[in-house]
């Protein structure tokens, strides 16, 4: 805890300590180079990734005499915890798979290793609003970007068509269908506000222009509550409110049955869906099209994230340059990309590799959109930044709890918004960070 | 827990409302079981979208796939909680009887401060002490490894306390005090007298502890990075939990998890009769 205080002001003193590390020789003490042998773990969770590791340590990796092992953890808030006492200790892995908004939380507990100068040169294969994720907004790289979720709009094609509704494009018009689709069939609800995917909301606030967390001089500044979310909130709260929308949580046996039986007949979810509907809604295969999330400004095209992780480099880690060098492979190459895509089936970050390969064809679900990754790859484009800090698992809780009463009892979300922003700033208080108010 | 007829004369008529009572509990402890029990039988298209309590078609789809996961990994996983547990819980239980039977007989300075440290040690969770213990043996390089995980679980101070009040209670003084007459060395008589003796009881300690570390969570997940050296518990928990973008393991996992409570069903099917002879032997016995 008491490094907390220390290293509170994260993102802008580490760009100083960057910029100091650019000129000088290191913080970490680096060793020299990635010369002799080196046998690197990696933490991760992906599936797959352990054949992706494979490929490398049978090809480019045994060149350079680098072997990495992959060991398989269970992701999550968890996972944090667990890599922050193993780093502790000194014992934890060269790698580690990290979602993007856990990054904070690993660099303001000395975690991750600065590998700027050993992968910074990937700037360009990934899109801004991804890459400023893993910079933290300095000067210093703590992890490589590894797959993203952009949100997008899924819909049930027959039933729109059935129902006789326009595909929206901007978030008047959503919430005019979601009316239009009431009054036309009152048991059915075009989606549903899940107060238990505090991700999805969080994705939601991006597209609207939200900064969650920023840093100005040393201190922290929590902009949960600001108007760009408070929008988002009170859009989605309004709709629950009158009843346009369904209230219920997502990811239960009851929602994969209301979007099995088309009870709800969209969903607003991220470019990794066909997965999730592949196993909960396996009948209505083929009845469903994707199309970019509707806008807030019509014409333009901004998306948010849900979801999407990276790879990092450990603090710990005695060969970081050997480490950095496998992130960079596992992240850029196209060998490498392809298989992530096929192994892991996640959708990469790197927007090279957002069409074509693996991904030329549409997923197995969507067979009747044959252009669903390259629409995918312009949505992407379109990523906005996300800014995370150091306790998103607390912010994450609070929207959990805060939403969910005011879901459930279809009252104003502005007050649960408020809830979460002063839960946070507390937290962020207790843990010894200053706060700016 | 047999139908066997009770010393109660005739046929007493059932109280109602502790038969309810009871039958409540049972229903609340049985419907979760009864529910994993027909999950595992349904395939992945089926588990949620037909009748909770409808039995499926895919139990050995579901088990092969289970045997497929990563080339039979689950297997590996069930070994290593076998070991864990199995060991873990013999040791346990040695040490138990060694130090139950030293607090019960013998005499010494500080015994009883010993054994009031013993019972702060039963009141606090196991939990509480798994990252110090982390913390402990990763100054002397022992994380990651079979050993990190058996070595907290071996001092049990519950099963210390179970053997001592058992051995107390089992082995008189006098039993001691003759083989002590008769020349007999403090270990012979432990081994060949008490031991005997406190049988019973070691098996309920053994019994807990070999639950207690199969179904145990934390302290591996705190200890292991290595998932080839993951308990059983550890391992569902990979599959469950595999990233925001990739869904749930549901059907493996369900499988997964009825498979792993079978071990400790036989166990406690064949060690049961130890226990029913504990209770009638205390009821004999003035």
């Amino acid at each position: 805890m008491k490094y907390r205080t220390v290293a509170v002001s994260t993102a802008a003193a580490l760009a100083a300590t960057a910029l100091l590390s650019g000129c000088g020789s290191d913080d970490g003490g680096d060793e020299p180079a990635a010369s002799g042998p080196a046998s690197l773990t990696y933490w991760a969770w992906a599936p797959g990734l352990d054949k992706v590791a494979d490929i490398w340590n049978k090809g480019p990796g045994k060149e350079a005499g680098i072997t990495v092992t992959v060991k398989k953890q269970a992701s999550g808030d968890d996972l944090v915890t667990k890599i922050i006492t193993a780093a502790k200790a000194h014992k934890a892995p060269d790698l580690v798979q990290a979602e993007y908004q856990a990054l904070p939380t690993l660099v303001s507990n000395d975690v991750l290793a600065d590998i700027s100068e050993e992968a910074g040169d990937a700037k360009s294969q990934f899109a801004d609003g991804i890459w400023q994720q893993t910079t933290l907004g300095s000067d210093a790289l703590y992890a490589l970007p590894q797959d993203s979720g952009p949100l997008m709009f899924y819909y049930r094609q027959d039933l729109f068509e059935q129902y006789g509704l326009t595909v929206p494009t901007t978030w008047d018009e959503f919430a005019g269908t979601a009316r239009a689709l009431k009054e036309k069939a009152p048991d059915k609800a075009l989606t549903t506000f899940s107060s238990n995917d505090s991700g999805l909301f969080a994705g939601l606030a991006q597209q609207a222009g939200a900064k969650w967390w920023t840093t100005g001089g040393d201190k922290w500044k929590v902009a949960i509550d600001d108007p760009a979310t408070r929008k988002v909130a009170d859009f989605w709260g309004g709709l629950v409110k009158e009843g346009a929308i369904d209230n219920q949580p997502m990811y239960t046996p009851a929602w994969n049955k209301a979007l099995n039986t088309g009870k709800q007949v969209a969903w607003v979810s991220a470019v990794w869906a066909p997965g999730t509907l592949t196993t909960a809604a396996p009948e209505t295969k083929g009845k469903w099209a994707m199309a970019p999330l509707p806008q807030w400004t019509a014409g333009e095209n901004v998306t948010g994230s849900w979801g999407g992780s990276s790879t990092a480099v450990t603090n710990d880690s005695k060969n970081k340059k050997a480490a950095a060098t496998f992130a960079k492979w596992l992240n850029t190459d196209p060998t490498a990309l392809a298989a992530l895509v096929k192994e892991g089936g996640i959708y990469p970050a790197a927007t090279a590799a957002q069409t074509g390969g693996s991904l030329s064809k549409a997923p197995d679900y969507f067979s009747n959109q044959p252009g669903f990754y390259t629409e995918a790859a312009k949505i992407a484009k379109g990523t906005a930044p996300a800014a995370w800090g150091p306790n998103v698992n607390v912010a994450y809780s609070a929207f959990k709890d805060n939403f969910a009463a005011a879901a459930k009892s279809r009252s104003d979300f502005g007050p649960a918004l408020t809830a979460m922003q002063d839960a946070t700033v507390a937290d962020l208080k207790k843990q010894g960070f200053g706060v700016s108010e | 827990m047999s139908t066997q007829p009770l010393a109660a004369p005739g046929r007493r008529r059932l109280p109602l409302v502790p038969t309810a009572a009871l039958l409540l509990g049972a229903l609340y402890c049985l419907l979760p079981v009864a529910w994993v029990l027909v999950a595992s039988t349904k395939s992945g298209s089926e588990l949620f979208s037909t009748f909770t309590f409808l039995p499926g078609s895919g139990f050995t789809d579901n088990v092969a796939d289970l045997t497929e996961y990563r080339d039979g990994v689950y297997w590996k996983w069930m070994a290593n909680s076998a070991f864990y547990a199995g060991a873990g819980a013999l040791l346990s239980t040695a040490v138990s009887a060694v130090s139950g039977y030293a607090l019960a007989v013998y005499r010494f300075r500080g015994k009883e401060t010993v054994f009031n440290v013993l019972l702060a040690g039963v009141l606090m969770p196991p939990v509480i002490l798994a990252v110090p213990q982390y913390l402990l043996l990763a100054e002397v390089d022992m994380t990651d490894s079979y050993l990190s995980v058996l070595l907290p679980l071996i001092l049990s101070p519950y099963g210390v306390y179970l053997a001592r009040i058992y051995a107390a209670a089992a082995v008189p003084a006098d039993v001691i005090e003759a083989g002590r007459m008769d020349g007999g060395g403090e270990w012979r008589i432990f081994r060949t007298i008490a031991l005997p003796m406190m049988l019973p009881g070691l098996v309920t300690v053994f019994l807990f502890q070999f639950v207690a570390v199969w179904n145990n969570f934390l302290l591996p997940y705190i200890m292991l990075g290595d998932d080839e050296k993951f308990p059983v518990t550890l391992g569902l928990y990979t599959l469950l939990q595999q990233g925001s973008n990739t869904p749930a393991l549901y059907t493996l996992v369900i499988t997964g998890a009825l498979l792993a409570i079978i071990p400790l069903i036989a166990l406690f099917l064949a060690i049961q009769r130890f226990w029913s002879l504990d209770l009638l032997s205390g009821a004999v016995k003035s």
